[in-house]
């Protein structure tokens, strides 16, 4: 459809003001948390009601329009790029709490509710929304389900979809449709997990009712030094084996280190090769139980130094470190690129041998922070966007460190999605029989294809054609997919 | 045991020949939650086996076919567990009907449920391929979540071959305390309880007691244990005999229903005896009462129910779906499987 018919039979559904279509008053909706895509969709819609919702859905399942979604826009995979032929269609007016519930302890909200507002609005019940991405002062709960975000405290906490009851989504077909129940489960297939992490690519997700939790009584924080990553990486082990499971768990390498310490002085080490915050929280006796407990086993594992922030101010200086990690290393080089794999604990030290001598291959460094209790890697690689070739040569160092994560065992995105940055590497992680079945489902939901395509999962021609042109030693990569 | 994965392919690409539907069998402790198989048995009996396990990783693969029972004893031998509490029913247990039926135990509402803890799976679909899913890795976004989709799905979508499961160590210690309450009363409680940083691992009611459980670092359990008071109890006389549903209440022929409902809802009215779990969210109830008027009470306190166990033939043991979410199953059990070869009726009567 071209822009100008689109235009005209938006209007007749939705109020003027509720589109926006010139390319300034687009320029907002271009890119993501990813911002090296951008793309001008045909035209944004602001619905305010979920029948305008519906209204959007029918008329692009009708026209096989491609249908975007999206919330605060602070997703790290390209997940809500526009779509150049399509609709790009905002959540941001849908930012009510509807519903405090606090004798169920849940909170029905709307999508475009920010995921700090949650706990903000509940802190006086005692209670709070678990999962925390770095993110959660911007980004918004409906995005959090859909790329079912993590954060610093999901070992012990898990990920939003531990968190979540019940949700509501527009199918592509406009159908309004309840998934889950405010009971502990549903009858039928677990839906709710399947829409978890979907990347917008199922349906359009119009509410969501959340767990509350009690509010830890107590949380302390542990920062120790090492002289070797491989040392951290082995009491980060023995924690885990002496039966503690802390809140957070989380590793920073030297680079990493410096720059946190350079931007925000948390008192960081700077000789160390890893420090590790190790963070324990809960009712009071369990923490000072489990303090001691940590410890003695830092002690076993070598460290230059260990410290017990001493107050709630210093173990918020602590941790300002660990989250100013990206702007600090932002602050060191004119672009980085940040990953998102995952891998056994174990592999840690080989793992990260590996990407130091990729690192020199491609002549970019690397800073290493890591969620270490789960295995989730963030190598954030430096370089320059201005020097020509420099972005191509950072993918290319980001492809093989993913790849890298998929040989010993791990994932190439742990809590970022998929999206449209990591599509090519799913030809990696998946078979063709296993893409296959994913459209499968995706036909099940949206069989004209219209939401967010090109993301999430690539097509089987599209994993033939990358694995021709990187034909290795004569071996063909994915020999058993079709060659068109 | 030798790993039965072509084997178990070969019956099935057989079985899609053949246009012959099977019925997946293992331990056969959990056929009574569903009627009489349709067709062919496929037994993943044989398929069993450990096949990987690094303690500090938090992680165990294991063939669908190993008994849950071996399974918990390998987990303990290095002071770890599957915290959902999956109940066995039986000896034969294994971990594939475990996650099949999707059941969780009284620590549910505390340590997550079956599909909190599953991180990946491979399966035969109803094409007879071999697919893999997830990983043995703590978090993992690639792809759509097909692992947890398995859980509690009757094997209507596909044969589970292999499972990775998040494990977790042992609570280091644990109390049981009883306290006499009314049934008003004992929900009031139970929220009260659940609302406060406890380190709780069951809340349940039998009719006359609340029984509180409390597990953790042992500072913090003692500390709870003298804050609640109450009397301390034996465990097998409560926890274990509901799990297993060994408890007097689940004696007799009274059809036993399960409801799932939010958990502050107050006593259900219903004729017939009751008994709580998950505190608050989950309601045992031995009745007569008809299908009917049980799934619409369920549903009027945004729940639903499902009944669990009767010695009479019933057609509509689940909670109704709704016309859309009805229709969703359907294309979903389509794309994993569209000659319906696997476990017809296992879940709904009509797909």
């Amino acid at each position: 459809m071209k822009k100008a018919q689109l235009l005209a039979a938006m209007q007749a559904i939705l109020p003027e003001q509720l589109i926006l279509s010139s390319q300034e008053s687009q320029a907002p909706f271009e890119c993501d948390g990813l911002s090296a895509y951008r793309q001008l969709p045909l035209l944004t819609v602001l619905p305010e009601t979920i029948e305008q919702i519906q209204a959007v859905c029918k008329l692009c399942h009708q026209h096989t329009i491609p249908l975007v979604a999206r919330g605060a826009g602070t997703g790290l995979s390209g997940g809500a790029l526009p779509h150049e032929q399509g609709v790009l269609l905002s959540l941001a007016k849908f930012n009510q709490i509807v519903a405090i519930d606090q004798h169920n302890r849940s909170a029905r909200v709307q999508p475009g509710v920010r995921n700090l507002a949650i706990s903000e609005a509940v802190s006086h019940y005692g209670l709070y929304y678990a999962p925390d991405p770095s993110s959660q002062i911007a980004c918004t709960i409906g995005g959090n389900v859909a790329e079912n975000s993590g954060g610093v405290h999901c070992l012990k906490y898990g990920l939003t979809v531990h968190n979540i009851l019940q949700i509501k989504i527009v199918t592509a077909a406009g159908e309004l449709l309840t998934i889950g129940t405010q009971a502990l489960d549903s009858p039928g297939y677990d839906l709710l997990a399947l829409m978890t992490g979907s990347e917008g690519l199922l349906g359009i997700i119009v509410e969501v009712t959340v767990k509350l939790l009690p509010k830890p009584e107590r949380a302390q924080v542990i920062l120790a030094a090492f002289d070797d990553v491989a040392k951290a990486g082995r009491a980060v082990a023995d924690i885990i084996a002496a039966g503690i499971i802390p809140a957070g768990l989380e590793m920073m390498d030297k680079l990493a280190i410096q720059a946190a310490e350079a931007f925000v002085h948390a008192g960081y080490p700077l000789t160390a090769e890893a420090i590790l915050l190790c963070e324990i929280d809960g009712n009071n006796e369990e923490v000072s139980e489990h303090i001691m407990q940590v410890h003695s086993v830092l002690e076993n594992n070598d460290p230059i130094s260990f410290d017990t922030a001493q107050s709630e101010q210093q173990r918020q200086l602590f941790w300002a470190g660990r989250k100013a990690a990206f702007p600090a290393v932002g602050r060191i080089s004119p672009d980085y690129y940040c990953m998102d794999g995952t891998i056994p604990k174990a592999q840690l030290a080989t793992v990260l041998q590996e990407i130091q001598r990729l690192s020199a291959h491609y002549g970019l460094a690397v800073a290493n922070v890591f969620h270490a209790g789960d295995g989730n890697l963030h190598p954030l690689i430096l370089y320059d966007a201005s020097q020509p070739g420099e972005l191509l040569k950072a993918e290319h160092f980001g492809a093989d460190i993913l790849k890298l994560c998929v040989q010993v065992g791990g994932s190439i995105t742990g809590e970022h999605g998929v999206g449209i940055e990591k599509i090519d590497q799913m030809c990696t992680q998946f078979a063709a029989d296993e893409l296959a079945q994913f459209h499968a489902i995706k036909a099940a939901f949206d069989p004209n294809g219209i939401l967010n395509p090109g993301k999430a999962v690539p097509t089987l021609h599209r994993c033939a054609e990358l694995g021709a042109m990187h034909v290795h030693h004569g071996q063909l990569p994915h020999p058993q997919l079709e060659r068109f | 045991m030798a790993d039965q994965t072509h084997v178990l392919q070969q019956q099935v690409l057989q079985a899609i020949d053949n246009r012959q539907p099977l019925t997946i069998s293992a331990g056969q402790t959990k056929a009574f939650l569903s009627p009489a198989p349709t067709g062919d048995i496929l037994s993943v009996a044989d398929h069993q086996g450990i096949v990987s396990y690094q303690p500090t990783e938090l992680v165990v693969t294991v063939r669908a076919g190993t008994k849950l029972r071996e399974l918990q004893l390998a987990l303990a031998e290095h002071n770890q567990y599957l915290p959902f509490e999956p109940p066995h029913f039986g000896n034969d247990a294994t971990i594939g009907g475990t996650i099949a039926a999707g059941l969780s135990g009284s620590s549910r509402p505390f340590t997550g449920s079956a599909r909190d803890y599953v991180l990946g799976c491979k399966i035969i679909n109803g094409r007879g391929q071999v697919l893999q899913f997830g990983g043995q890795v703590m978090k993992n976004v690639a792809g759509y979540d097909v692992s947890r989709l398995m859980v509690g799905a009757m094997g209507t979508l596909g044969v589970l071959l292999e499972i990775s499961l998040k494990v977790l160590p042992v609570p280091a210690s644990e109390c049981y305390l009883s306290q006499f309450h009314t049934p008003q009363d004992a929900l009031l409680l139970m929220q009260t309880l659940a609302s406060q940083n406890l380190p709780l691992s069951g809340l349940g009611y039998d009719g006359e007691a609340v029984h509180i459980r409390l597990a953790g670092a042992a500072a913090a359990v003692r500390s709870a244990q003298q804050k609640l008071g109450g009397q301390h109890h034996d465990p097998d006389i409560f926890w274990s005999a509901i799990n297993e549903q060994q408890h007097p209440f689940f004696a007799g022929d009274i059809p036993l229903w399960r409801i799932a409902v939010p958990p502050a809802t107050a006593e259900l009215p219903i004729t017939g005896k009751q008994l709580v779990d998950w505190a608050g969210g989950l309601r045992w109830v031995k009745t007569d009462e008809t299908s009917d008027n049980l799934f619409k009470l369920a549903a009027r306190h945004h729940g639903h129910a499902q009944l669990f166990r009767s010695s009479q033939k019933a057609a509509n043991r689940r909670q109704p779906l709704a016309d859309g979410i009805r229709q969703l199953h359907i294309q979903l059990k389509h794309s994993f499987d569209p000659q319906a070869i696997f476990n017809r009726g296992q879940l709904y009567s009509d797909f």
